[in-house]
Parts: C-alpha cells; sequence; structure tokens
C-alpha cells in the first residue's frame, strides 16, 4: 500500500464517517435541488395565473365581452376592481397590473376600427418588477381586444350603425378621389351586408380569428420524453454543494498544514507530492460520489433520467470532481488563516455557481453575460450535465465540457503547488 | 547518531536559534532544557527536516537528509509537541496509516502495531476512536506512532504536556526502554525534573543560544552553592537578626525573605550544625527546617539571572 494510497484511505474514512456532515452534503443539494426544480419544472406543475385587475368604466356590451374573453384566458386571472384601489392593490403585490377600461370605450373602439380616428385609451397600471408578466399581458389585450371589436363589427348592431355612418362620411369626404371612395363604400357595404344576413355566423363566432393554430412542442432528449426541470435544478445545486464541499477539503488542509500532524507527515518519508496529490483524488472521490449520490436520488424520487450518454455523464462527473479537488488544493495554498480564507473561498464559489447556470439556467442571461460565463467552469460543468441529462445529447458532447474542467484542474493544480507553503514559517 | 553543527534560524529580524551544536550518541537521553521561546521547537524543526536553517548543518548518521523521499528520514521519529493524530480513526488506523508512510506493510506492519501499543499500554483500546480517549492515552499514542517504524533517533518535543502523572510514568519507563535498547533520544521540555529524572546530558537554552551542556551532576557543580539550608521563623524578624551570620566561612549565601532564611552552604554535614548552634547563640527559635538540593533551576537561575519557571 503506497503512501498515496493509504492517505486517500484515511481521507474517505474520516469524510465518510463523519455522519453528520455527510448527511447535510447530501440532503442539502438534494433539498434546494428539489425546491428549486420545482419552481422550473415547466409543465410538471399549473403555471402561476397572471393576476389583473379590471376597472370596467364603460359598461358597454364591447367592454363586457372583453371582460368575458380577458376572463377565460387561462394566461390571466381576472378580477373587477374600483379605480380608487387599483394602485393601493400594486403596491401591495396583490396584482400584476390593472386595466382600466374608459366611459365610451367600446363606441369609439368599433368606430376606429376602419378609420383613424380619436381612439379610446385604455391605461395600464403595472408593477415594474413583473415587466415579463406585463410584457404578456400587452399581448393577450391586443389579441382579445381585436377580436371583440372585429366580432362587434362584423356581426355586432354598433358595428353595422358604425358601417353606415362610415359610409356616409366616405360619400361626403371631398378628400378622397372618386375611385378609392368607391372601394370604401364597398368595403362597409359588404361588411354591411355580412353583418346584417349574419353569413359569417354559420362558421362560428364572426371577427378575426388568429389566422394559426399552434402546436408547441418541446425539443428534448427524444420525441415524447418530456422535459425534466429537476435534471437542472439538481445539477445545478450538486456542483454548488460539491464546491462547498470542496472549500472544506481545502479548510482541513490548511488547518493540517498548521497542525502537529503535518510536522508527522512531513517527517515520513513521503514526497511533498503525495500529500497534495492524496488530498486531491480524495476530494473528487468524494465529490464523485456525491454527485451521483443526488443523481441517483433525482432518478428515484423525481425521475431525473440520463437522456443522453451515460459513459459522458460519468466522464462529466470525473472531470467536475477533479476540478473540486484542484480547486480545494488552491484554496489551501493561497489562504493564510481558515477563518479569512472561508469567507472568500465561498464568496468566489457563490459567484461561480450563480454565473455558471446553477441557480437560474445560463440562457435566461443577457447574450453577452452568456458569453461571459464560459470562463467559469462551472458554467461548463452545468452545461455538459444538462447535454447528458435532459438534452440527450452523446458521449462527444461531453468531451468539451471534460476537457475546459481537466484544463482548469491542471491549471489550479500547477498554481496550487508552485504556491503551497511546505516549510515552516515560524 | 545525531550532529548538530552551528545551525541557525531567523525569521524575521529574530533570531530563533544562533550557533548551536549538539551531538547525541545511541542509547543516550539528551534534554534540551529551556523555557518557552527558547528555540527547542526551532531546533527540532531543524533536526527533523521540517526547517531548513540558514546556516550550519544537520547530520543524521553522518550524513544530512536530502530530499523528502530520503530512506534516511526512517531513521527519525518525530513525538511533536501537540497531538499528531487523526481523532476520527481508531488507533489502529492511525498507525496501519503512519506505517504505510514508512513504507510498513503486511505482517511487520501488524507486528509493529502490537508492539508498540503493548509498550504504551494500549493493545485493549486498539479499536477505539482516538476522540474517546483520555489526554493521557492520546500523548501515548503520539509517542507510539513514532516508534511505529522503529527509528534509531526519536526527537521528544514536550511530550509529557498535560499529561496525568499515570501517563507520565508510563512514558518515561518506555523512554527509558529504549534508551536500554540503544536508541538515541533527543527530549525538549521545561520541566526541570523531567530533565533530571531521564536526561544523560542536558543542554541549556535561552533565547535560541545554549547556555551550558553537561550532565546534571557537571551542570551542578557550576553553581557557587551546592546545597541549601532553609530555616522558617514563626516570629516577626529582619534580615538585621542575622547580622553578621553571611561572613562565616562556611556560609556562601543567605537570604531572608517573609520568614524563611535561606542559607548556601557547601557541606550539609559539617555546615548545617554549625550555623544552627550560631542561631541558637542569638536566642532565635526556629518552627521548622528544610534542606534543598541543587536542582536545575538554581542552575538556569545562575546562569541567566532569571526563574526557569518565570523566563
Amino acid at each position: 500500500m503506497n503512501a498515496i494510497w493509504a492517505l486517500l484511505l484515511k481521507d474517505l474514512k474520516v469524510f465518510f464517517r463523519d455522519r453528520r456532515a455527510l448527511l447535510m452534503a447530501f440532503a442539502a443539494p438534494i433539498l434546494l435541488g428539489a425546491f428549486m426544480g420545482f419552481l422550473f419544472n415547466g409543465k410538471d406543475h399549473e403555471a402561476s395565473k397572471i393576476p389583473v385587475l379590471l376597472v370596467d368604466q364603460d359598461q358597454s356590451p364591447l367592454s363586457i365581452k372583453l371582460a368575458v374573453g380577458l376572463g377565460s384566458d387561462k394566461a390571466l386571472e381576472l378580477r373587477p376592481s374600483e379605480a380608487a384601489v387599483v394602485r393601493q392593490e400594486i403596491r401591495k403585490g396583490r396584482a400584476v397590473a390593472a386595466l382600466l377600461l374608459p366611459k365610451g370605450f367600446g363606441d369609439s373602439a368599433t368606430r376606429n376600427f376602419f378609420q383613424s380616428g380619436t381612439k379610446p385609451t385604455l391605461i395600464l397600471l403595472v408593477d415594474p418588477s413583473r415587466a415579463t408578466e406585463a410584457t404578456m399581458l400587452r399581448g393577450l389585450l391586443a389579441q382579445h381586444t381585436m377580436e371583440v371589436v372585429s366580432a362587434e363589427v362584423f356581426g355586432g348592431p354598433s358595428g353595422l350603425s358604425m358601417l353606415k355612418e362610415n359610409a356616409e362620411a366616405a360619400d361626403q369626404n371631398p378628400n378622397i378621389n372618386p375611385a378609392a371612395r368607391k372601394a370604401l363604400k364597398d368595403l362597409y357595404g359588404n361588411v354591411a351586408t355580412l353583418n346584417e344576413t349574419g353569413a359569417t355566423k354559420g362558421n362560428g363566432a364572426p371577427g378575426m380569428k388568429l389566422p394559426y393554430e399552434l402546436k408547441e412542442e418541446e425539443v428534448t432528449a427524444k420525441v415524447g420524453v418530456r422535459y425534466n426541470g429537476y435534471a437542472h435544478s439538481f445539477a445545478g445545486m450538486g456542483v454548488q454543494f460539491i464546491l462547498f464541499m470542496g472549500i472544506e477539503g481545502g479548510m482541513a488542509l490548511l488547518v493540517l498544514r498548521r497542525s502537529a500532524l503535518w510536522k508527522r507527515l512531513r517527517t515520513a518519508p513521503i514526497g511533498r507530492h503525495s500529500i497534495l496529490v492524496a488530498r486531491i483524488l480524495s476530494s473528487a472521490v468524494i465529490a464523485a460520489v456525491l454527485m451521483l449520490g443526488i443523481f441517483a436520488v433525482a432518478r428515484m424520487v423525481f425521475g431525473v433520467r440520463i437522456q443522453g450518454s451515460f459513459p459522458g455523464f460519468l466522464l462529466i462527473t470525473a472531470a467536475f470532481a477533479l476540478f473540486t479537488g484542484a480547486f480545494g488544493l488552491l484554496i489551501a495554498a493561497l489562504g493564510r488563516t481558515p477563518e479569512a480564507t472561508r469567507g472568500l473561498a465561498i464568496l468566489a464559489t457563490l459567484v461561480m455557481v450563480m454565473l455558471g447556470g446553477a441557480w437560474v439556467p445560463a440562457f435566461v442571461f443577457p447574450p453577452w453575460l452568456q458569453k461571459f460565463t464560459l470562463v467559469f467552469p462551472t458554467r461548463w460543468a452545468l452545461d455538459g450535465l444538462d447535454a447528458m441529462t435532459w438534452r440527450g445529447l452523446g458521449f462527444q458532447a461531453s468531451l468539451a465540457p471534460a476537457a475546459v474542467l481537466i484544463g482548469f484542474a491542471l491549471v489550479l493544480g500547477v498554481v496550487a503547488w508552485a504556491r503551497f507553503p511546505f516549510e515552516e514559517n515560524s | 547518531m545525531l550532529d548538530v553543527l552551528k545551525i541557525e534560524k531567523a525569521f524575521g529580524t529574530r533570531k530563533a536559534v544562533d550557533g548551536l551544536s549538539l551531538q547525541l550518541r545511541p542509547g543516550e537521553i539528551l534534554g534540551l532544557l529551556g523555557p518557552n521561546g527558547a528555540g527547542k521547537t526551532t531546533t527540532v524543526a531543524m533536526i527533523a527536516g521540517l526547517l531548513i536553517p540558514d546556516a550550519g548543518e544537520v547530520r543524521i548518521q553522518g550524513r544530512k537528509i536530502q530530499g523528502d523521499q530520503d530512506p534516511l528520514k526512517r531513521q527519525l521519529g518525530l513525538v511533536p509537541q501537540d497531538m499528531a493524530l487523526y481523532e476520527d480513526l481508531t488507533a489502529e488506523e492511525n498507525l496501519t496509516l503512519f506505517g504505510a508512510l514508512y513504507g510498513l506493510g503486511g505482517k511487520d506492519l501488524e507486528a509493529a502495531k502490537v508492539r508498540v501499543l503493548e509498550s504504551v499500554g494500549l493493545h485493549d483500546r486498539r479499536k477505539d476512536s482516538v476522540a474517546t480517549y483520555s489526554g493521557g492515552m492520546k500523548r501515548r499514542l503520539n509517542l507510539a506512532v513514532a516508534l511505529l517504524h522503529d527509528p534509531a533517533l526519536l526527537i521528544l518535543d514536550e511530550p509529557t504536556v498535560g499529561v496525568d502523572p499515570q501517563s507520565r510514568n508510563a512514558i518515561f519507563e518506555t523512554l527509558e526502554a529504549l534508551r536500554a535498547a540503544g536508541k538515541a533520544l533527543l527530549y525538549t521540555t521545561h520541566y526541570m525534573e523531567e530533565a533530571e529524572r531521564l536526561c544523560d546530558r542536558i543542554v541549556i537554552m535561552d533565547s535560541g543560544r545554549m547556555l551550558a551542556e553537561d550532565t546534571l551532576g557537571g551542570l551542578l557543580t557550576r553553581l557557587p552553592v551546592a546545597n541549601v539550608l532553609c530555616v522558617d521563623f514563626d516570629s516577626e524578624l529582619t534580615l538585621s537578626a542575622f547580622d553578621g551570620l553571611e561572613t562565616e566561612a562556611c556560609v556562601s549565601s543567605l537570604t531572608f525573605t517573609r520568614g524563611r532564611l535561606r542559607v548556601g552552604l557547601q557541606d550539609l554535614c559539617l555546615d548545617v550544625p554549625r550555623v544552627l548552634q550560631k542561631l541558637a547563640d542569638r536566642g532565635l527559635r526556629w518552627s521548622h527546617l528544610e534542606c534543598e538540593r541543587s536542582s536545575l533551576e538554581n542552575v538556569f537561575l545562575a546562569l541567566t539571572g532569571r526563574s526557569l519557571r518565570d523566563a
């Protein structure tokens, strides 16, 4: 049994014998991964509806139809309200937005369907912290408004009256040339005929509709395999807490470096490389065991599967584990005191995991940030794990992330080796 | 076995060891005695190869240690001042680990483990986690680990700090057995009693320098006073009550503090009756008498002007 093997075995015994620490090392990433997976798990749970307040000051048939249309939308939770209270409700976070339909909205909207007169002004009050939902609401509002207004024009009594008025107005407008006047009058006349005869009624409700049916399909590992949000969240939390374990490994070496045990190790006829290599390897083995354990729980409890290459998954796990070992060694090499070093190392780790996409996937970052975060090994680890799990890519897709992680491990290991204070200094 | 030649070591502007030389032979215990901060631990670190001397050199069995993996390091066993054990492991696992680091394995390692565990009286507790041991047991295991690879030179850096009397005696017996087996032991301590009991020769250090090196007897002969007669008085007296006594031929020194008269004498048999007669002649009645043998404490006091315990 050589020195490296003996030291490695010792580190593993010490780690796995501390049951409380072991439980935390497994439990923390699993609990957080489960929670974040639940939040980001797409269709596994019903998406939250956007709470919107509606103040209908018009109370016209058209405004009532618009309210019904918006209320039936699956993305919205529409609640009638009063103008006096909506601002306060938004401030309190009870609603994302409030829509105020002014008096005369129905009449004015119908009138302005074909001509550019004075349009009615709808007021949309929004919570600035919910910009994404507000944008979605604008789109839905446009869709439902167009539907009810066009339905009124093509099939409603006020629409018919508006068409007749428009035809008369076109007749009396001296600024329209005769050919355009005729075309306009024909258009109004034809639409009025449709309105009066109810010709469109046989084909469903009249008016404008979205001219397409949308079929949405998740592009995941294989056709029919649904996206599992837990795959990313477990990878993210696994990476984060394994790096924390790496920090603890570095701290242990830093403490060892200042202890009598270090003197005993250094007095033994073993190369200094044995001590450091054993430490990297033990951290790497522990990291790999943790990652595999975390994904085993994810598989059993949350149905996370390695949809891509399993050897690729193992390769990325091994490369990340090696990086974790080198990261811990670097901490031990550069740290002065455990107290000061721990705080700094945790901060650095949090930045790495945050920008690496462990908390939220990197694709939500702005494009420049997505490019920038490629300098972080955590980004490669997470992209690699995503590729092997829910994206279902092949072994080849694991090679680049693994190579980058191993490269980082080598650089960190060399710097740590060069900077490690082997000699006593006091 | 060990030759230390004019070694020096400074940390910044502070010189921790300044031109120290010493030799240690097989079957000998050399005591390195000095107060905290005297440079003992730095000296030990240089001998063990943990620190590189700024000047001078350390030779073990006639040559310097060359590199981390020099087989010569197998001749060296270190018992650090603080506990150098993995508390989460059992005694046996600690020994297995350190045995492996010294290239021991198989039956040799098993035999070595039994040998050292029995020598420190821990064989029955070998499967218990070190964390469950008392302080004394940990100290004994700390020693056992250093003995595992059967080194010819054993360096013990204050190995009995915080140890109960029973474990201290067990450690002493082990060390005496090692000396009898021909091992060379370098023993640093700031306990004079330990140095007096164990050491064949003693090096007294202070502020990084060697103040004296000799056997205990040799060091004591350097003192102007070999023995001290202590006389306690209950009555209120001042030093003037003893005027003229210091001029007696047999009296080497005389002090009186807090009711105790201390008289330095060369020959107890002849001089004590004379002094007591002189006191009786002055009508002085004492309440208690005792004689103190000179100790390393007196030697340190004579060499530095300070008490070893207060230094």
